[in-house]
């Protein structure tokens, strides 16, 4: 049966990886190509990049990683952050990323999904969602509502809505990323992930708030996610990649074991 | 040299990647005379069957991969390209070009127990080898593949089915015909089993070991 995923995700800026992040070992701590190499050689299932650089016209810095990266690791990555035409769609892809991953500018225009996956298959459209807890109101009856721009942004759009409207527009994954539960590593957004992942039928990667491994397990098997998007967990060098897959392989979980 | 077809069904670059990490030469090209000449020929592909076939037509390649078929020479076929070897797909109900028995169908809507399972099957899966071939030498049981599809092959002939994997029922994830092996999965993106399997592939002499 197929395995869950356990996904790191790596935030770059001006083609670095991000500070705070530390690793053990000789792994540079600013290269995303050394990081994704780690990851990739530790057993990752995928590999998320986040693209937080500022200003759009240093874009060319993103897809210069993205085709470096190619060149090191064979499993799937995807990278998000900026992309907001389906040309910076195909430049991503190009450049030998699997998939991309559109949040904002697909709220603010929908037809960005559906357009992506006309010109590059479903398979390579990821809807990525942030979501913040909210009163159930008439305009969010699920009581989750859709923020955009980094959590800045609210839409009033329902996310429950927003997942099965993705859904038909033809994206082929939601990252499901709770702003609630994101940075306080004290677990996922369980009822929020189950909602949706029971809801579509598309695969649904949890983010935010791993904190301990027990939480992922939680999220895959509560909530029924099909992957965990994954961060300070591992990137300071708390738990390996290998002891979570370790930890859930005990407890039932499916996983890829050998790599 | 080896072949990578271009017929604009997309991933060919990570083929090409793959292909150089393990040190072999090749090129991606859709010149009829250049994928007639190659030593052997490999065939990625994502996207739709219909607008596939399509294309391969089109470019005369279609028929340039029977010829090398007919004679022998080693080809593989990845993802979409272990479908429209086939006779026909129900992917837009497209006409493929049948050098193994059988068709394409899509992933019927079910459940396994009480959980509905997903479409497309995303992620990584092991495969069961029914048929030992020089191309599979050395996977391990455990080790897993990359897949994302909504449909699968099912050759007429069971004999062309080389290893099967559970998605709530078996279906075929690699087949095989003479000169021909063909992975449902991404192995340019399943780690290090995955480039296992493409450097056999460049070692193969194309005839099935008894």
């Amino acid at each position: 049966m197929l395995s869950r995923r356990i996904i790191p995700c790596l935030d770059v800026r001006d083609g670095k990886t991000t500070k705070g992040v530390r690793f053990k070992g000789n792994v540079d701590i600013g290269d995303p190509v050394e990081m994704a190499r780690f990851y990739y050689e530790e057993g990752a299932d995928e590999i998320v990049f986040y693209d937080i650089t500022a200003s759009s016209d240093r874009r060319d810095i993103m897809i210069d990683v993205v085709s470096r990266v190619a060149g090191e690791i064979f499993i799937p990555f995807s990278v998000g952050g900026g992309i907001r035409t389906v040309e910076d769609m195909r430049s991503v892809l190009l450049a030998g990323a699997e998939k991309v991953s559109i949040n904002s500018a697909a709220v603010r225009d929908p037809r960005l999904i559906s357009e992506g996956a006309a010109a590059f298959g479903s398979q390579c459209i990821v809807l990525g969602m942030d979501v913040k807890r909210t009163s159930p109101s008439e305009k969010t009856p699920s009581g989750y509502e859709i923020v955009i721009d980094g959590g800045r942004t609210f839409t009033g759009i329902d996310a429950l809505w927003w997942a099965g409207e993705g859904e038909r527009l033809g994206a082929g994954e939601i990252c499901l990323n709770s702003i609630d539960a994101d940075g306080t590593r004290n677990g996922y957004e369980l009822s929020l992930t189950r909602l949706v992942s029971e809801a579509v039928g598309i695969p649904v990667i949890a983010s935010g708030g791993a904190g301990e491994i027990g939480h992922i397990y939680d999220v895959l098997t509560k909530s029924r996610a099909d992957a965990a998007l994954i961060a300070s967990i591992t990137h300071f060098g708390a738990h390996t990649i290998r002891d979570i897959k370790e930890y859930l392989n005990s407890r039932g979980v499916k996983v890829r074991m050998s790599w | 040299m080896i072949a990578i077809v271009d017929y604009k069904a997309g991933n060919l670059r990570s083929v090409e990647r793959a292909l150089k990490k393990l040190g072999l030469s090749c090129r991606v090209t859709a010149d009829t005379r250049e994928i007639a000449a190659a030593e052997r020929i490999v065939f990625p592909g994502v996207g739709a069957a219909g607008s596939a076939m399509r294309d391969l037509m089109e470019l005369g390649i279609g028929r340039v991969i029977k010829e090398a078929f007919l004679s022998g020479k080693p080809i593989l076929g990845i993802c979409l390209g272990a479908q429209i070897v086939l006779d026909r797909s129900e992917e837009n109900e497209t006409v493929c070009l049948g050098l193994v028995r059988g068709e394409v169908k899509k992933f019927p809507d079910y459940n396994a127990g009480e959980v509905r399972l997903k479409i497309p099957h995303m992620g990584w899966n092991r495969i069961i080898i029914k048929r030992s071939h020089p191309v599979l030498e050395g996977i391990k049981e455990d080790e897993e593949m990359y897949f994302v599809h909504s449909y699968y092959p099912s050759p007429a002939d069971r004999s062309s089915v080389i290893a099967e994997t559970d998605y709530g029922f078996l279906f075929p994830s690699v087949i095989g015909c003479r000169s021909l092996i063909a992975t449902q999965f991404h192995l340019e993106k399943s780690g290090n089993a995955g480039l296992r399997i493409l450097k056999n592939f460049c070692e193969w002499d194309g005839r099935r070991a008894q």
